[in-house]
């Protein structure tokens, strides 16, 4: 799967129109993600996990900080990544059906911040880069 | 949006017509009618929510037997039809509402592929 020249163009779109808020999206994904799918809680026992807590708040600028950089980098993901695809393989090795469910979540969020924004276009483009960043941190995995 | 952001799912929908471009899938009058089936059948679910295995039996067969539908699909409607949700009800579909329905989309998509053989 590959990002056409469109793909590009609708992302950078879409992290755009964002722009600030990128935080408070990554932070609410992660406090929907924790709703819908518990078990992705298993991934963080030393973490507040309710909403609000601080630590989802500063781990999803983390999550946001990392698409940001991606979506800026959209021709070279992987080198972009690379340290975080080192330690999601080495330390965190979280399993790969779970970056689904947090682009699912992301997804949610952008629609409903940004309804007009997500046409099924951009819908789809967005998809696809959240699948390529999946891929690039599960890259090294074995 | 399923057969926007999923393209592979048009395999199903050769009798469709035109669906070579997301405008002309918006605009397709199959696409439309077909989505009108698909979410009352949705509206079926929530009104039989304690017998959803009964409810979806005989849809069950017919895309086993008939239609030869992958059930992955079903979960990938489900996925779509809360992203529309979601921009259509905006902050109202709280956390507590995308937690629920993602686990009736995905108890829908378990009822359809039930009677699989």
């Amino acid at each position: 799967m590959v990002l056409s020249g469109n793909d590009k163009t609708n992302v950078k779109g879409v992290f755009s129109k964002i722009g600030g808020h990128a935080d408070d999206y990554g932070a609410e994904a992660l406090e929907r993600m924790f709703a819908t799918y518990p078990q992705t809680k298993t991934y963080f026992p030393h973490f507040d996990v309710s909403p609000g807590s601080a630590q989802v708040k500063a781990h999803g600028k983390k999550v946001a900080a990392a698409l940001v950089e991606a979506a800026n980098h959209i021709d070279d993901i992987a080198t972009a990544l690379s340290k975080l695809s080192d330690l999601h393989a080495q330390k965190l090795r979280v399993d790969p059906v779970n970056f689904k469910l947090l682009g699912q979540c992301f997804l949610v969020v952008v629609a409903i911040h940004n309804p007009a924004v997500l046409t099924p276009e951009v819908h789809a483009s967005l998809d696809k880069f959240l699948c390529a960043v999946a891929s690039v941190l599960t890259a090294k995995y074995r | 949006r399923l057969l926007i952001v999923y393209p592979w799912t048009q395999r199903f929908f050769d009798n469709f017509g035109n669906l070579s471009s997301p405008t002309a899938i918006i605009g397709n009058p199959k696409v439309r009618a077909h989505g009108k089936k698909v979410l009352t059948s949705f509206g079926e679910a929530v009104k039989n929510l304690d017998n959803l295995k009964a409810t979806y039996s005989k849809l069950s067969e017919l895309h086993c037997e008939k239609l030869h539908v992958d059930p992955e699909n079903f979960r990938l409607l489900g996925d779509i039809l809360i992203i529309v949700l979601a921009a259509h009800f905006t902050k109202d579909f709280t956390p507590a509402c995308q937690a629920a329905w993602q686990k009736l989309v995905g108890v829908v998509a378990h009822a359809l592929a039930y009677k699989y053989h």
